[in-house]
């Protein structure tokens, strides 16, 4: 929250790395704890590999990549009472970290959960690798270029869908068994 | 003629019941004759759902699923996670309280450092340490137990204060605790830190350098050991880490290679003395006060997001709370120490042979209740 | 003594079948219970303390559940070959007492080539744990067997050499005769240069102790002890060779690996530490009493090895164990160099 100056500077480097039209769509967004920069799918692996190649940020680490439901679906009663959800977006959220020169940075991208496409970072920090397969895991979030996204705390063959997902409904069976027994 | 020579590939499976996995970890090993040619880990046999089970719980109701990740370190997770909620509802701790979590935050940093150097020597092979280290944990326990009532999952520690009021017997029973416990640490170095076949087995095994360390995440005495001095409680303090004087000993390599096994395993015996440090400035200087005035009837955080993080035994244990201003957090996500170092493991063991993966397992020291929460 | 050998030969030598089992099965009961009361103590723990008085009744109360379990195997396993393989084990641990002199009259088989004997049947427990870990369909039973034999094999030669040196110095390779050799006092002892009173004597006590500690070492390893018990390596393979066993099988390997620490400890207390000879007189002569001579010489011979078999319970709860790599290149590096310079050493000063 303190560093406003700092992401403003690394926004104004992507300005001029990108040009105004695609820099645009970084977005400083201002939560009340933590200031972060929203960046749309399609620009994270330009974003991100400049954020670890450049010197002057030299984000060498990735401390925490979390996967989130941004819980906007559209609700919809049904007969029964039950909801539908439809539409609705996931996000994921990168805190960066450079450990020569002491900054933290916060990436977010929103994607929908019609196509919950992310760039993968794991080339860039191998620390990613499990935590895209867990974001994988619990939101279904695909991550293109991982080499290995396959599920990771959940079974192999878990066909139900992503459990941290709002609209995640608990199977009735698994493997034969009731699940709430 | 030369593809007959190649020999077959073995595939075996260490675990989920294998002595020491260090808990339900499968690893699906490709051997070439004893030479290890890739190691697949298969976790989630642990798996509690906490996440799941953090959105339909309140705040102090998440305090006990919390105990039950790192379950070595329950009371440094307890911590942790009293800070992240502190942090964002904007509760004031009384200085008493927070003497209290530091002194115990140390207490179980020396229990689980006795745990992971103890069950080290027992991957190595060496039965004896094991036992002493766990003979002085023991003492730490009932320690806990004096505090708290429980000896491995505390719910003690609460977002704003501490559960209970503190046992007038626990200053002085610390105070012979230390005074019995460093004598030990000598012991367990001439036992094992400087035994001959111990070094030859740890040292110049499974060496990590900074770079590769930084890029796998690696934080807390493993990436120490490969000398990077980087310890969050000097630098990104917290609590009331810098009214202390420690040091933060980093990996030299003196046996080896800095990053080795070795530096790994003696890196914990050296946090242990600083930790003891910090404990005896602490303890006599614990203020009056009530440790529960703080404990809000009712803890409502408003909206938004942060992530809090505190120097776990194992690393950089962080709590990522998104709050949507209820009683209850939209999204705790944690970011387990253990969960990251356990993708060291292929990188550090392959080519080595099938005796040296307990001995690199052991020596990055995860939990698997935290590694699958 | 003499006159029953004479009157009913078949008796006596069907004793002679039958006392080292008299002998080694309550030895390894009581050597189970003293390895866990030396580790209990070395751990500050206390050790087995409820069955029967001091927990004596512990190891007791553990062969009889072994023996009342199911005999299991794996659906998969050679069911001919899981089933000799414990006895092969136990029969190699067990033909060793055969040559062993416990004292002067009671020695299964005074062979003159008792040294020999004694080594090359211990080569059959090779074959038994081979056997043990390949027929058990087990990866970790494989590694362990395959561990097992290479470094069997591979120490067999240092203490074959160390043999050789001792068969430069005594001229003699049975085991009785060495024992006699070193009889009236502590100073005949081949640790101490052995009964010959020459310059040489002098020359030989460092060679002797170096050569003492080779067979220590070699033997331990064949035995399979900590630091070298990586075909059993709890914390890689599980339990090695014998992850498949259990029951009365299991109780066998069991007993054949305490029946080996003993045999072992026998071989080096008998040709380094002068046998079955007290280190200082009889009593027996002392008082004219000639019976009481052999059972006091039996007395040293177990006093003696359980003396051995006492050092290796000790290294076993210090040490940590060793890489498969670093066993091979101790022998191959250290042991097998030393061991032949010793022995062109003294075949040089045997010939002065």
């Amino acid at each position: 929250m303190a560093d406003t100056e700092f992401i403003k500077s690394v926004t104004d480097r992507f300005t001029l790395l990108l040009g105004e039209e695609k820099a645009s769509q970084i977005v400083i967004t201002e939560s009340p704890f933590e200031t972060f920069l929203t960046v749309p799918a399609e620009l994270i692996s330009v974003v991100m590999t400049e954020l670890y190649d450049n010197p002057a940020l030299g984000f060498d680490s990735l401390v925490l990549l979390t996967g989130n439901d941004e819980d906007d679906a559209v609700k919809t009663k049904n007969d029964d009472g039950s909801e539908t959800l439809t539409g609705g977006n996931l996000s994921v959220v990168y805190h960066l970290e450079s450990l020569p020169n002491r900054k933290k940075i916060i990436i977010k991208t929103i994607v929908p959960k019609a196509n919950p496409e992310v760039p993968s970072v794991t080339p860039l920090w191998v620390s990613a690798d499990w935590q895209e397969r867990e974001a994988y895991d619990m939101y279904g979030i695909i991550f293109t270029g991982h080499p290995n996204l396959i599920r990771i705390l959940m079974p192999y063959d878990w066909e139900f869908g992503f459990p941290l997902r709002k609209d995640y409904q608990n199977p009735e069976f698994y493997q034969g068994i009731k699940v709430p027994y | 003629m030369i593809k007959e020579f190649v020999s077959e590939e073995m595939v075996i499976n260490m675990g989920p019941q294998h002595p020491s996995t260090h808990g339900v970890l499968r690893l699906e090993v490709k051997l070439d004759g004893e030479i290890v040619k890739e190691v697949i880990p298969h976790i989630g046999y642990l798996h509690r759902c906490f996440e799941k089970h953090t959105e339909a719980l309140t705040y102090p109701q998440i305090v006990p699923y919390v105990d039950r990740m790192d379950y070595l370190a329950a009371m440094y997770n307890e911590f942790g996670f009293a800070l992240a909620v502190e942090r964002m509802a904007g509760i004031e701790v009384p200085p008493r309280v927070e003497y209290m979590r530091v002194i115990l935050g140390e207490l179980q940093r020396i229990a689980s450092h006795l745990v992971a150097v103890g069950t080290y020597g027992l991957d190595v092979g060496a039965f004896t340490p094991f036992l002493f280290c766990f003979r002085d944990r023991e003492k730490i326990l009932s320690l806990f137990e004096l505090v708290s009532g429980a000896r491995l999952l505390y719910n003690y520690i609460w977002p704003g204060g501490l559960s209970k009021e503190i046992h007038p017997d626990f200053v002085r029973l610390t105070k012979e605790f230390l005074v019995y416990f460093k004598p030990k640490l000598t012991e367990l170095n001439r036992l094992l830190t400087g035994n001959k076949i111990f070094i030859d087995r740890t040292a110049n095994l499974g060496v990590l350098d900074i770079e590769k360390a930084i890029n796998y995440g690696v934080t807390g005495p493993n990436l120490r050991a490969s000398g990077y001095k980087w310890d969050l409680r000097r630098d990104d303090p917290y609590s009331i880490y810098d009214k202390f004087d420690f040091e933060i000993p980093v990996g030299d390599g003196a046996m080896g290679t800095t990053g080795d096994c070795w530096d790994r395993y003696y890196i914990r015996v050296r946090e242990m003395e600083e930790s003891i440090k910090i404990i005896e400035q602490a303890i006599d200087n614990i203020p009056d006060g009530d440790v529960k005035s703080a404990i809000p009837k009712r803890i409502k955080v408003p909206a938004g997001q942060l992530y809090t993080r505190v120097e776990n035994p194992r690393g950089e244990l962080g709590y990522f709370i998104i709050s949507k201003g209820a009683n209850n957090p939209f999204r705790v996500k944690v970011r387990p120490p253990s969960f990251i170092h356990l993708m060291l493991l292929d990188e550090l063991c392959r080519g080595n042979l099938v005796a040296d993966i307990v001995a690199i397992l052991g020596s990055i020291d995860i939990v698997l209740g935290e590694v699958d929460r | 003594m003499t006159d029953f050998m004479n009157g009913y030969p078949m008796l006596y030598y069907l004793f002679l079948a039958i006392f080292p089992l008299l002998f080694v099965i309550p030895f390894a009961l009581m050597a189970v219970y003293a390895e866990r009361k030396v580790s209990a103590y070395m751990q500050n723990r206390i050790g087995p303390n409820r069955t029967g008085p001091l927990g004596l009744l512990q190891t007791t109360a553990d062969i009889l559940k072994l023996l009342q379990k199911e005999d299991m195997r794996p659906g998969h396993s050679d069911r001919f070959l899981t089933s000799a393989s414990p006895i092969v084990v136990f029969l190699g641990s067990y033909l060793i007492y055969a040559a062993l002199p416990f004292n002067s009259i009671l020695t299964g088989a005074t062979l003159d080539l008792g040294l020999l004997f004694l080594l090359s049947v211990s080569g059959i427990v090779v074959i038994g744990i081979l056997v043990a870990g390949w027929s058990s369909d087990n990866k970790y039973s494989l590694l362990g067997a395959l561990r097992s034999a290479a470094q069997i094999i591979s120490y067999e030669i240092p203490s074959v050499m160390v043999v050789m040196i001792l068969f430069v110095i005594t001229q003699s390779l049975s085991l009785t005769e060495i024992s006699e050799k070193q009889t009236a006092n502590i100073f005949n002892w081949y640790i101490l240069g052995g009964p010959d009173l020459t310059w040489k004597k002098f020359i030989f006590i460092p060679i002797m102790i170096i050569s003492a500690v080779i067979l220590f070492i070699s033997t331990l390893a064949e035995v399979n002890r900590t630091p070298f018990d990586l075909p059993e390596a709890e914390s890689e393979l599980v339990a090695g060779f014998h992850t498949e066993f259990s029951g009365i099988k299991f109780a066998l390997f069991f007993l054949a690996e305490y029946a080996n620490m003993f045999a072992v400890s026998a071989l080096i207390a008998t040709v380094f530490f002068g046998g079955y000879q007290s280190p200082f007189g009889y009593l027996g002569d002392a008082l004219n009493l000639s019976w009481l001579v052999p059972a006091e010489q039996f007395f040293w011979f177990t006093i003696k090895a359980l003396g051995l078999v006492f050092v290796q319970m000790w290294l076993r709860w210090t040490l940590p164990r060793l890489r498969i790599d670093q066993l091979m290149s101790l022998c191959w590096k250290y042991l097998i160099p030393i061991a032949l310079f010793l022995f062109v050493l003294v075949t040089f000063i045997t010939m002065i």
